[in-house]
């Protein structure tokens, strides 16, 4: 990040303090509070209707901003036009112009601007061979492949020397192969410009292998920000741990309370212990456990120890092959959808086949405890 | 099933092809045969001869750069083609552009369209017949317009006229334009205004930059439309003129009355080497294949 292409365009931190987006009745986006520093490559993830896209259009300025005030670089944007904002947007279909060739297309906001014809096609030139599509000048955007589109309009948002770069989606409209390669290169270009990335995105996978920043979103809500290990591994809420993937989510009511231990009784009988500070007896807990820090072991073996949270006792429904790792699911009672990612050496040291009974064990300090009270019947992502 | 396929596409294309040879081929043909031949009086004489087209522009080389009759007759037709595409092309588009853009709700499109279509109620007849009373020496307007004080006398100039050619025309076929302009607009993807707006473009900017060259084929079919009807018409520059402008179509159909076919003929002849002309022009200009 150190060798930034053009010194002008550094990377403009973005605050949005009590945001909010009303259609109507209806709350979009619920005062949110966020900030994300410059030069950041943040995700904003989440299912589709959770109040992303109209986040990452209150900042472009395509959408007005109920209540709240955005600040970009230090700057009040509330009520700017988007072309005034130091942003550039990058559309989710890309929307190039489909009139105009590829260099005409980057170079649009300069014509716009008044730059003269040379200059703009020089700049123009520029962008697109950062973006290595220089050899097609003069195509037009039917004549061009998805990923080429896409690199254009990546061009055509970038040619303005914007601080900070929006991105509705971009990789969607990719077959999953190219959808990893401009990935990558989505990444190059923000460390090489230096400036921040806002990405929308409703792929968790993305999200991870992208970000600095993820910030996790649902009806119009945060539910948390953080690095992808941290959301990964420490889920705030119980949406996050479902959203995120590979974890398994146990619900409980505490039993019994004592030593900062706090013993569950599970739904389908089963007896947990996990840490909790204080909450009590009665209460339901909902906490997760990374499907890949659960071992299995043969029914005939379970024993509780010490270092045992609990056991999980449960039927193999599934064994799928997975390369470095062998995924099991399992039917437990009270359980939906139990997976237990095992190593690939750790699986066939033991192997289990589909209706083997065992037990799943983990230890007290992969328990992750889930704030929000249990929600029934929840929908799985 | 390969090899009957071409057959059956042919079977198919059949019905719509024969309609196209005996209702406009064949009677383009005779038309064609009939230019060249000779006539007098009473009859008309199977020929093989250019004289027709001879009369029509007889002396008009010569004559240059006074204009005989038959390029008055051309250049009057020609400006009014032009004056009246001019402004239902202006008129087209802005409404296109207010029902494409502006309107929101798909019933609201729908009812303002039928509105559109109400000068399409009345037969020509009566909507012509109508203008009288509005336009006339002692019409409404007249009235208005002294009552407000804004002319000292009644105005000739609204009936019978070229005004009033010009205003029957864009009355009826502006929808002509609409059409085909709105077909266009339609098809504009939304978030490339969005993305016009985010390049720093002013809406007068997104408009030529974007929306004009984007509906170019819609502009070019309904111009198709409105050039070729006015351009073979009689009607309404007769009646709407007061029989005191000259047309093209006019001077056919006066020729026709007098049983002067092969002349007719070949006024229509040159009429549709005009119009084809100009046709090809436009679509040299846009490529409307992309349109259908």
């Amino acid at each position: 990040m150190g060798d930034a292409r053009k010194p002008a365009a550094t990377g403009a931190d973005i605050r949005l303090s009590g945001v909010s987006k009303r259609y109507g009745d209806i709350v979009a986006v619920d005062e949110i509070e966020l900030t994300i520093p410059g030069g950041a490559y943040c995700c904003l993830l989440g299912p589709s209707g959770c109040g992303k896209t109209s986040t990452l259009r209150m900042i472009a300025g395509h959408e007005t901003i109920s209540s709240g005030e955005i600040a970009i670089g230090g700057q009040v944007v509330n009520g700017l036009a988007p072309a005034q904002r130091p942003t550039a947007m990058m559309f989710q279909n890309y929307a190039l112009f489909p009139h105009l060739n590829c260099l005409d297309n980057v170079a649009f906001s300069l014509k716009m601007q008044g730059v003269g014809k040379t200059e703009r096609h020089d700049k123009a030139r520029e962008l697109l061979s950062l973006v290595h599509m220089e050899g097609f000048a003069a195509r037009l955007p039917a004549q061009l492949s998805g990923g080429q589109q896409q690199r254009v309009a990546l061009a055509r948002a970038l040619v303005t020397n914007p601080q900070v770069l929006l991105l509705d989606e971009p990789l969607s409209a990719l077959d999953p192969f190219l959808r990893v390669r401009m990935r990558d290169e989505l990444r190059r270009l923000q460390i090489e410009l230096g400036i921040t990335f806002v990405h929308v995105t409703h792929s968790q996978e993305e999200a991870m292998a992208l970000a600095d920043l993820i910030v996790v979103m649902d009806h119009g809500r945060i539910e948390q920000v953080g690095a992808p290990r941290t959301v990964y591994s420490e889920p705030a809420t119980l949406f996050v741990a479902r959203f995120i993937g590979g974890h398994n989510i146990i619900t409980g009511t505490v039993a019994e309370q004592g030593n900062g231990i706090a013993t569950l009784s599970g739904p389908g009988g089963q007896r947990f212990r996990v840490p909790s500070p204080s909450v009590p007896t009665g209460a339901s807990i909902a906490f997760a456990v990374r499907a890949d820090k659960i071992a299995l072991e043969k029914a005939a073996q379970t024993q509780s120890t010490d270092g045992h949270s609990g056991a999980l006792p449960g039927t193999v429904t599934s064994v799928e092959y997975q390369g470095a790792w062998v995924q099991v699911g399992l039917d437990a009672a009270g359980v939906d959808e139990f997976t237990v990612a095992l190593n690939e050496s750790a699986f066939f040291d033991q192997p289990v086949e589909v209706g083997d009974q065992v037990s799943a064990v983990w230890a007290l300090e992969h328990v992750h405890l889930l704030a929000g009270a249990p929600i029934a019947g929840a929908e799985p992502y | 099933m390969r090899s009957h396929r071409p057959t059956v596409a042919y079977l198919q294309a059949a019905p719509l092809a024969l309609v196209f040879l005996l209702f406009f081929v064949v009677p383009l043909v005779l038309t064609v045969i009939v230019s060249v031949w000779d006539y007098n009086e009473y009859q008309i004489i199977p020929d093989f001869t250019f004289n027709n087209y001879r009369e029509i522009f007889e002396g008009c080389i010569a004559d240059l750069p006074a204009l005989c009759v038959t390029f008055k007759t051309y250049w009057s037709t020609v400006k009014y083609g032009f004056l009246v595409w001019l402004c239902t092309l202006v008129i087209g588009f802005t409404i296109a552009y207010f029902l494409a853009f502006h309107v929101r709700t798909l019933t609201v499109q729908i009812v303002l369209f039928l509105i559109c279509t109400i000068p399409f109620w009345t037969s020509n007849v009566i909507r012509m017949i109508s203008w009288i009373p509005l336009l006339g020496r002692n019409g409404l307007v007249n009235d208005a317009l002294l009552g407000l004080g804004l002319v000292s006398e009644r105005q000739e100039w609204l009936l019978f006229s070229g005004f009033s050619v010009v205003l029957a025309f864009v009355h009826l076929y502006t929808l002509f334009m609409i059409v085909p302009i709105f077909n266009s607009m339609m098809r504009i993807d939304r978030t490339l205004l969005e993305a016009a707006n985010d390049a720093g473009a002013s809406g007068w900017q997104t408009l030529t930059n974007v929306v004009i060259p984007l509906c170019k084929p819609g502009i070019t079919i309904g111009s198709i439309f409105v050039i070729t009807i006015v351009m073979g018409d009689f009607i309404t520059i007769g009646v709407m003129g007061g029989q005191q402008i000259a047309s093209i179509g006019k001077v056919i159909q006066v020729e026709m009355s007098y049983l002067q076919f092969p002349a007719a003929a070949a006024n229509a002849v040159i009429l549709l080497a005009v119009v084809l002309m100009i046709i090809y022009a436009m679509t040299r200009l846009v490529d409307i294949r992309k349109e259908l």
